[in-house]
């Protein structure tokens, strides 16, 4: 290797360290945000955080084409956000916001961008698994290369819908990306008191398809893992099973006391942050020194806190969908746009 | 997936051919010709005639394929457009009905084939959740132009778990179209409409009609999936049915007519969203109605059809709305019980006459 190539290869590596960082340090401070606004009962229902688990949100789906699909759940801002749904639109949403990216209908957990192929947002869990399998099919069926990634927990592993579409895809040869964030907590329930075997990989791979556990609190590793299964997808045809071994640091959500496990266990887990993880390894790996890393940690802050304070400001200042609309698109009307939403 | 290769005109009558055998080649003067056929025969037609016409057009379910469907309508349709278009599913009723909203979502037109209503509550959520949820949740950014086949009702000794009438419930779900084919015109002209339907629509097709006969047109008549039809004028009485309730209020019609009682006969045949004009200016000419529903009674469609009369023509009507519905019990096996549990055109007689007799 040339010089001139390793220098490029450094460049690219740094592009993506610092991509990666910035992206979780803006899905972490969105998050506070919004729990702040939550306690101001400005965002109301139920909201969801991923904190501590940002390293699997943008691991993953940083790793996706923009022509490749996302199926998500109800905890789904850090999705949303790593594939570029605009924070204002995001935020709007919150605020139920005529202007959101849903206008205003779904709220936290139902964030949808048809343009960026990010299809919601779903709150039934594992319902949105089948739809991702279709979406695959309608690929497979026109020759399209792209690849639909369905995230959802380790809760949803225990649904019918998970087995039946697990099956369906390797049975078809459909090309879904299945990512697991394992959080080993589906509410209050332990995974080990959720599933008589608790190897998901394994059980996964029980299907015919090729299945890999990654440690969800690296960022590195979940992009390399994802990159690697994108590339045996799009090679293959075939179906692949990410599990993402993560933690979130917060309660289920905004209702949940969090009663059902140790402080000390939340403090252990904190210990991989992947926000100060991915920060120590520029030094570590001789990439910035540590004075570097934290004017350069200062600066994204200060950029992200103004993104944020923007996208609060404007969503405030947005319309209300007018309640003469409140049945609008329930059915095409005639003159709806009828989009192909691909 | 191929091409369109022929005119849609050629497809639909190369369909119905290769359907229901030969034509009768009755073409004189200017009755046009016409086909003996089955309602089980024209659905297959219509199948055929949907995937020569859209190459988006493709079909799954359980035992679609090699079995050739469970009632045989796709019988023969696996070897003619292959296993891509006509694809049998194993037993996962939620995964493959919401494979069908996604692969709809993306911009096919898929047809998803459950075998049976009850068997169809293990997809509710796909069907509920997300069919018919998705399009109003996103701002209108998503459509989901998926037709879900299944059948529905009793009277074949089928017992409780595969008898019963479910599609009432599914009639108050915004979001979707409904649609209760009962004439061979309708079993064959219902499914190109409900594909170009840019929602999610559910045909039901009542189990006791497949074996239905009769002539068609060689080249079929388009039907609207918008009306409720009337099927026999009358003056005395309306009777209100749909799917398998039809063939039922037509015979009790005719029971009524003996007796000089006039019956016009409503098929709703669009159970969601309901023909209130059709269903209304019937009654107000005859103002008497019997609703009749192979469904429970209680929260029934035929509880909604008889709101909206009192609602929209309370003050056209002599006598209070009558209802014949089926027992609430789950339907039971044997045959006497079974059809003790359904309404039947001598009860829709005797309420058509409580309503003319007593008020007349
Ligand atoms: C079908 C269904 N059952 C129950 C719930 C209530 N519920 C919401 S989230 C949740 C836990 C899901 O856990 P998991 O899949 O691990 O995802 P996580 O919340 O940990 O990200 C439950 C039980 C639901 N929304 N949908
Ligand atoms: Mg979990």
């Amino acid at each position: 290797m040339s010089a001139r190539d390793r220098e490029v290869e450094h460049d690219t590596h740094l592009d993506l360290l610092s991509w990666l960082l910035r992206q979780m340090i803006r899905i972490r401070r969105f998050e506070e945000k919004c729990a702040e606004l939550y306690s101001a009962t400005k965002i109301r229902g139920f909201l969801h955080l991923c904190i501590g688990e940002e390293a699997v949100a943008v691991g993953v789906v940083g790793a996706l084409d923009a022509h490749d699909a996302i199926v998500s759940t109800y905890r789904e801002h850090g999705h949303a956000l790593a594939r570029g749904v605009p924070m204002e639109s995001i935020m709007a949403e919150m605020f139920g916001r005529a202007t959101g990216c849903s206008g205003g209908r779904g709220g936290s957990m139902h964030l949808f961008d048809a343009s960026r192929r990010f299809y919601g947002g779903n709150a039934i869990v594992a319902g949105g698994l089948p739809v991702a399998v279709g979406l695959a099919l309608a690929d497979h069926l026109t020759g399209d290369k792209a690849v639909t990634a369905c995230l959802f927990g380790d809760g949803a592993f225990a649904e019918g819908e998970f087995h039946e579409s697990a099956n369906l895809a390797a049975l078809w040869h459909l090309p879904v990306l299945f990512c697991c964030e394992n959080n080993r907590y589906a509410m209050g329930t332990a995974l080990a008191r959720e599933h008589a075997e608790t190897d998901l990989t394994a059980r996964a791979a029980a299907y015919g398809m090729v299945a890999w556990s990654v440690d969800g609190m690296d960022v590195l590793a979940v992009r390399e893992a994802t990159d690697r299964a994108l590339a045996y997808v799009r090679s293959s045809g075939q179906p692949c099973f990410l599990e993402l071994r993560t933690y979130r640091f917060r309660s289920h959500s905004m209702y949940d006391p969090d009663r059902y496990r140790d402080k000390a266990e939340i403090e252990h887990w904190k210990q991989s942050d992947p926000i100060p993880a991915l920060a120590s390894r520029l030094v570590s790996e001789g990439l910035m020194t540590a004075a570097e890393v934290e004017e350069w940690l200062a600066e994204i802050e200060s950029e992200v806190a103004t993104e944020i304070d923007e996208a609060v400001a404007v969503a405030e200042a947005a319309p209300l969908e007018p309640v003469e609309d409140l049945t609008r698109f329930v059915t095409t009307a005639a003159g709806d746009p009828v989009r192909r939403t691909s | 997936m191929s091409r369109r290769t022929a005119t849609a005109d050629r497809a639909r009558e190369q369909a119905t051919e290769k359907a229901t055998g030969k034509t009768t080649g009755k073409t004189t003067g200017k009755v046009p010709p016409t086909v003996e056929t089955t309602y089980r025969e024209a659905m297959r037609a219509a199948h055929r005639e949907a995937l020569l016409r859209d190459p988006r057009v493709f079909l799954m379910g359980e035992d679609v394929g090699r079995y050739g469907g469970s009632f045989a309508v796709s019988l023969g349709l696996l070897e003619e457009f292959g296993e891509e278009r006509i694809r049998d599913t194993p037993l996962s009723e939620s995964a493959f009905t919401g494979a069908g909203v996604g692969a709809a979502m993306r911009g096919l037109r898929p047809i998803v084939e459950i075998m049976t209503v009850n068997f169809s509550l293990l997809a509710l959520d796909q069907i509920l959740d997300n069919a018919a949820t998705l399009r109003h949740m996103s701002g209108g950014q998503l459509s989901v132009p998926l037709v879900i086949r299944m059948t529905t009702g009793a009277g074949r000794q089928l017992a409780a778990q595969h008898s019963h009438s479910l599609e009432g419930w599914y009639a108050s779900i915004p979001g979707l179209r409904v649609l209760a084919p009962a004439t061979l015109e309708d079993a064959r002209g219902m499914l190109w409409p409900a594909l170009e339907d840019p929602d999610p629509v559910l045909i039901f097709e009542h189990g006791s009609l497949y074996n239905l006969s009769g002539t068609l047109p060689v080249e079929p008549t388009p039907v609207d999936i918008e009306r409720a039809a009337v099927r026999r004028p009358g003056t005395d009485v309306t009777l209100i049915a749909y799917a398998g309730g039809l063939g039922k209020a037509l015979a009790a019609a005719d029971l009524l007519a003996a007796e000089g009682i006039s019956a016009e006969v409503v098929d709703l045949r669009v159970l969601r969203p309901l023909d209130d004009a059709t269903i209304i200016g019937s009654v107000s000419r005859t103002h008497r109605a019997v609703v009749v529903d192979e469904a429970w009674r209680s929260g029934s469609l035929a509880a909604e059809v008889t709101a909206r009369i009192v609602e929209q023509a309370f003050y056209e009507l002599d006598a209070p709305v009558e209802r014949v519905c089926a027992a609430e019990v789950p339907i039971p096996y044997p045959h006497h019980l079974e059809e003790a549990a359904l309404p039947q055109p001598e009860g829709i007689a005797a309420a058509a006459r409580r309503a003319v007799g007593e008020h007349g």
